[in-house]
């Protein structure tokens, strides 16, 4: 196959691009689900915090500002053709330079510290964004981006089941991780669950599925009736949006499922706060 | 749901008629601190120094601020975890704090000292901070500018949403 050959400098300002309406714009299925939770709301402090969501959403548009002052890390899921030929500079040098003009030119917090114990002095930039990369067949280029604030980030959680656990017990432990992450995590919420794969790539699995559509449904009949099933389940919970009590505490469940080791039955819970900032670019 | 305004600093005596579930709308000061500012906080009370505020008279809001730019009074304006700053809030309330903003339960003796010691804690909403940063009127680094995000902001407000949490 002949090689597709892509300047540097031209993803540089495609990606940079993206962080622009990441920061200020809402996804527009998002507002949708977020009216059609208003209208089904019975508690008057749930209908009251659902409309400011939805002004914030409108505000942030209008005048440029980030619908949440957390604008996150910056989060980067890249699928490279193998035939793909990136001309000028490699791919996640060009990543942390957009990810620093991006932060500049938008006025985004700077949320990065050097160190995680030695040094949690400030990066200044944003930088360095956390990059996954995957080389696929073919001569494609797709960038996942999100700004994934620390809130809902800090109450996610893996757990590493026994093979012998049903379908009960994984719903209890969702359940259990929306919970206790209150109104920490910034409700209402979408769930990305990875079930299966391993230690490191559960919760890969699970950040990975925050990027589908906000109206995709598992494929395989059982998953999307477990997705579901724990949906209607948190909402009938009663912790409501921002904690404050309501049946709308999470928008969206997305599970993606992986083979595994015979032994184990990995879970991950990668919360969502509704503050969600996720943007996929075709190059 | 009941609304009711106040104006910053507030003692104890408006404290007592506040109920959990109230709506209240702040105006007046508060000033930002997080992780990094109450560290420096509680490292400084060790040391017997004076702290840059006097908590008695502080509404500290747990808020790191994005930057503001060109033109616009703040940036987006918003809580973070308050149970973070737990462990630092217990040794500030002995030193007279009453009044904080943030999102999210506290542990329980903490409850329990806000409790016994006449303060507030309110919280505000997550997510929404292009909003609330229509309720800032102006925005200034107080102290700490070297911790960037985590430094102290004064913020003036005018009746900025919270809501009373424990009280
Ligand atoms: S959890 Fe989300 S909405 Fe809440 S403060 Fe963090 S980024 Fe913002």
């Amino acid at each position: 196959m002949t090689p597709r050959v892509i300047n540097a400098e031209y993803i540089k300002t495609k990606i940079i691009e993206a962080i622009g309406v990441l920061s200020f714009r809402s996804d527009p299925k998002l507002l949708n689900c977020m009216r059609a939770a208003r209208q089904s709301e019975t508690s008057e402090i749930a209908r009251d915090i659902l409309d400011a969501i939805l002004d914030n959403a409108a505000i942030a548009a209008n005048e440029q500002i980030p619908g949440c002052q957390d604008t996150g890390t910056l989060v980067f899921f890249v699928d490279i053709g193998s035939s793909v030929l990136i001309e000028g500079h490699g791919l996640t040098a060009i990543i942390h330079e957009a990810v620093a003009e991006a932060s500049r030119k938008f006025y985004l917090r700077r949320s990065i510290v050097r160190d995680p114990l030695l040094d949690r002095t400030n990066t200044g930039d944003n930088t360095p964004a956390v990059i996954h990369l995957s080389l696929v067949d073919g001569d494609g280029l797709v960038i996942h981006i999100a700004q994934k604030g620390g809130g809902a980030e800090n109450m996610s959680r893996l757990f590493m089941l026994n093979p012998s656990s049903g379908r009960e017990e994984i719903i209890s432990n969702v359940i259990r991780t929306v919970t206790e992450a209150g109104a920490k995590a910034c409700p209402p919420l979408i769930l990305g669950i990875g079930l299966g794969a391993n230690f490191e790539t559960a919760p890969l699995l699970a950040k990975r599925a925050l990027f589908q559509d906000l109206e995709a449904r598992n494929p395989v009949a059982y998953y999307a009736e477990l997705e579901d099933e724990i949906k209607s389940r948190i909402n009938s919970s009663g912790i409501g949006p921002m904690g404050m009590g309501g049946n709308c505490t999470v928008l969206a469940v997305h599970l993606l499922q992986a083979a595994c080791h015979m032994a184990s039955l990995p879970l991950a819970v990668n919360l969502q706060c509704h503050a969600f900032r996720h943007l996929g670019i075709r190059i | 749901m009941n609304t009711v305004k106040l104006e910053l600093p507030i003692n104890k005596e408006q404290i007592r008629n506040l109920k959990v579930g109230d709506k209240v709308l702040l105006s007046g000061v508060l000033i930002t601190a997080r992780d990094q500012a109450h560290r420096r906080m509680v490292e400084m009370l060790e040391r017997g120094e004076e702290l840059p505020i006097v908590p008695r008279e502080t509404c500290i809001f747990y808020c790191g601020p994005s930057p503001t730019p060109p033109a616009k009074v703040c940036g987006a304006i918003g809580p973070t975890t308050s149970s973070r700053m737990d462990g630092a809030t217990l040794i500030l309330l002995e030193h007279g704090l009453l009044a904080m903003i943030g999102k999210g339960e506290r542990g329980s003796e903490l409850v329990e000292r806000i409790r016994a010691k006449g303060a507030v804690y309110f919280t505000c909403l997550g997510g929404v901070a292009a909003l609330l940063s229509k309720y800032v009127v102006s925005c200034e680094t107080y102290a700490w500018e070297d911790l960037g995000a985590e430094a102290m902001y004064k913020l003036v407000v005018k009746d900025f949403p919270v809501y009373v949490s424990i009280v």
